[in-house]
């Protein structure tokens, strides 16, 4: 295994507010990390940074060898390789399903126009929307518009996919099918770091396991373990409200 | 430049005196088309086909007649056929709320039918009455929906007032033609001071109505 | 109502009418020009260049067109600026114009989402593809019904441009009204000439706001 995404000592805040507290990761090809937390410990804000999508306060972000600094011109550059989903349907209104698919393909990365739509179909055809093709984002279930969001981060060719709580504003018959895609990717052995809120599907599908509370790694390590016997006092009180019991 | 002009004698309270001319018809004509905008208004919502039909009409020629022209057909037009002797204060009254209340009509429309029916639903859930529902939940929000934009049709009013001295009313224009004229000699410039005088004029009575109409609309936005 | 003296205006009006479409249709594109590079530098923040622009805006939408075309027109040439009547219309229509349009395509790139640009973004795009592909197509669809709106108020303003002598409608039917008395044909012809200007474009313009959210979202 070689790496593909190191952060170091990353520091985060919105003016007073600090948000990311000196995170240290390493991620490895081929590897699914699956952050969770709570509600404003700061995953969402930690994958923007990694995307570029935040100016950072003090550390750094690498890409193989190449730094990542938004502040910097030659980010889209990064951005290319790194693709991102994110949990609004953040597809073109104006755009097919097509054209939302191709469009980058062809402005970034200078692809025939044949070529991208080609290779669209195809991708479509595995989340099986490839019927849709014509459709406007509006006339597709949320659950049908995040799997064309994937498809069209996809094109793309990136190296590392960023999942931003993806399910989190589908309804809840939806989910399943924008998890199983993911899933399908998963075994690609496609690297993949996601921040969710499904317990259950974050334990099917992570090889590494990040807690971030209060802008803090507070474990990494192996899912099972972690949802079995977490270390943390923290993590343990994050996990049982996930549990009901009527006493 | 020709500003000195304005403060030889009595020049500058006469061409505030023009404005005050204009701000009158202005005034005049705003409180009309509230008061039948909103009356207009209410019953353009009902689903009745032909008072749909007749208000239609209605904003359609106000929608593409330039008031221009409706402040001819009602000064040249309504003398020539009746015979009456309209003075031009009383045509420009009539034509400005005529026009008026036809926009506030479609703004009290469009305030109404914006209220989602959710809100009457949920408050029937809580057990209001129809009025309760009415003074509590429903008008207010009509009330921020149309406040700023009732607020801007105002200026939309008062900028178009300007209009009447082309009918022949003594208006701040006119008092500032005057003035230009019987100082020809004395300062040629005059024109210049005069009319960047009045455009400033215009300016102060409307910015900060359209600031107030801005300030309400994001104040209330969500 | 005399047939005969209808007929016998009417080449008046239609050369009236002409010189007034002329002269608004050449402000409105000056607008729209006008519209647009303000749009731009407010939306792109550009440096003292904002400033004006919001200057300038406020200026324009918070006085009437009688009084800026009496600025330019009489006011100017006191201090050597002339212009013709025909260019001062032009001019002035497409100043008081472009306030409008440039609040109307600001709002328009204002209302877009802010996730548009980012996934954008984080699909690799750069700045101008961005814009020109995901945020100009979108803005432009939601100011639609906004620039109908001002296209049909400029086009009712073009009633205005009688005041500084040009020959338009309005001066025509004022000048035969005062000169024969023939007011009822006059006012018939007046009305008839700005329903034919008028109402094509009010209809068109109904058509458009529907299709350009038809054919944009896809519904």
């Amino acid at each position: 295994m070689s790496e593909i995404l190191r952060v170091e000592h990353l520091k985060k805040s919105f003016d007073e507010l600090m948000v990311l507290d000196d995170i240290n990761l390493s991620v490895q090809r081929g590897e699914v990390v699956v952050i969770v937390g709570p509600s404003g410990c700061g995953k969402s804000t930690f994958l923007r940074c990694i995307n570029g999508l935040e100016e950072i306060q003090e550390g750094r972000v690498l890409l193989g060898d190449e730094v990542i600094n938004p502040a910097q011109k030659g980010t889209n550059k990064h951005r290319e390789k790194i693709g991102m989903v994110f949990q609004s349907y953040d597809l073109f209104p104006h755009k097919t399903i097509l054209e939302n698919t191709t469009l980058a393909p062809q402005k970034v990365l200078k692809r025939k126009k044949d070529d991208a739509e080609k290779e669209a179909l195809e991708l479509l055809d595995r989340v099986g929307l490839a019927s849709r093709k014509d459709s406007y984002p509006r006339m597709l279930s949320g659950g049908q518009k995040q799997r064309v969001a994937i498809v069209r981060a996809l094109m793309m060719h990136p190296e590392i996919l960023l999942f931003d709580e993806v399910t989190a504003a589908l309804d809840p018959e939806m989910v399943r099918e924008v998890l199983d895609v993911i899933l399908d990717l998963a075994k690609q052995k496609r690297t993949m770091l996601i921040v969710t809120h499904e317990m259950a599907f974050a334990k099917a599908i992570a090889d590494r396991i990040l807690f971030l509370d209060g802008g803090q790694v507070i474990e990494d390590g192996d899912p099972k373990q972690f949802f079995e016997s977490p270390r943390t006092e923290r993590a343990k009180k994050f996990l049982s409200t996930f549990e009901y019991d009527r006493s | 430049m020709g500003f000195e002009v304005l403060f030889k004698g009595k020049n500058l309270i006469r061409l505030l005196g023009g404005v005050g001319v204009a701000m009158k018809i202005s005034a005049v004509s705003v409180l009309i088309s509230i008061v039948l905008g909103i009356v207009i208004g209410m019953i353009m919502t009902l689903k009745n086909p032909v008072i749909r039909a007749v208000t239609r009409v209605y904003l359609e020629i106000v929608r593409i007649m330039p008031q221009m022209v409706l402040l001819f057909i009602v000064f040249f037009g309504v003398t020539k056929l009746t015979g009456l002797n309209l003075s031009a204060e009383a045509a420009s009254i009539i034509v400005f709320s005529f026009w008026g209340t036809a926009e506030m009509a479609d703004l009290v429309r469009s305030s109404m039918i914006s209220i989602p029916v959710i809100q009457y639903e949920s408050s029937a859930a809580l057990g209001l009455t129809k009025l309760q529902t009415y003074l509590y939940v429903i008008i207010p929000q009509i009330i921020r929906r149309l406040l700023p934009l009732s607020i801007n049709l105002i200026t939309r009013m008062i900028k178009t007032t300007s209009l009447i001295m082309m009918i022949g009313i003594v208006e701040v224009l006119k008092v500032g033609q005057q003035i230009i004229e019987a100082n020809r000699k004395s300062s040629p410039h005059a024109a210049f001071g005069v009319f960047a005088v009045i455009f400033l004029l215009y300016f102060l009575v409307c910015w900060p109505i359209s600031k107030l109409a801005g300030y309400l609309e994001k104040k209330w936005e969500n | 109502m005399n047939t005969e003296v209808l007929r016998s205006y009417l080449p008046l009006f239609t050369e009236a009418f002409l010189l007034t479409v002329k002269i608004g249709w050449i402000g409105i594109a000056l607008s729209f020009l006008i519209g647009f590079v303000c749009a731009f530098i407010r939306y792109f923040r550009i440096p003292v260049l904002t400033g004006i622009v919001k200057g300038y805006v406020e200026l324009f939408r918070n006085t009437p067109l009688l009084i800026q075309l009496f600025f330019i027109y009489y006011g100017l040439p006191a201090v050597g600026i002339r212009v013709s009547a025909e260019v001062c219309g032009a001019v002035g229509l497409g100043l008081l114009g472009g306030s409008y349009m440039t609040e109307s395509i600001r709002s328009g790139l204002e209302a877009v989402p802010y996730i548009q640009t980012e996934s954008a973004l984080s699909l690799g795009m750069t700045k101008t593809a961005l814009f020109v592909h995901v945020i100009l197509p979108q803005a432009l669809s939601i100011s639609v019904p906004a620039l109908v709106a001002n296209l049909i108020f400029l086009l009712k303003e073009t009633s205005v441009f009688s005041a500084i002598s040009l020959m338009d409608l309005m001066f025509t039917a004022k000048d035969l009204i005062g000169l024969y008395y023939n007011t009822t044909e006059s006012l018939v012809l007046l009305v008839l000439f700005y329903i034919l200007m008028l109402l094509p474009v009010s209809i068109a313009g109904s058509l458009i706001e529907k299709k350009a959210r038809f054919k944009m979202f896809g519904d």
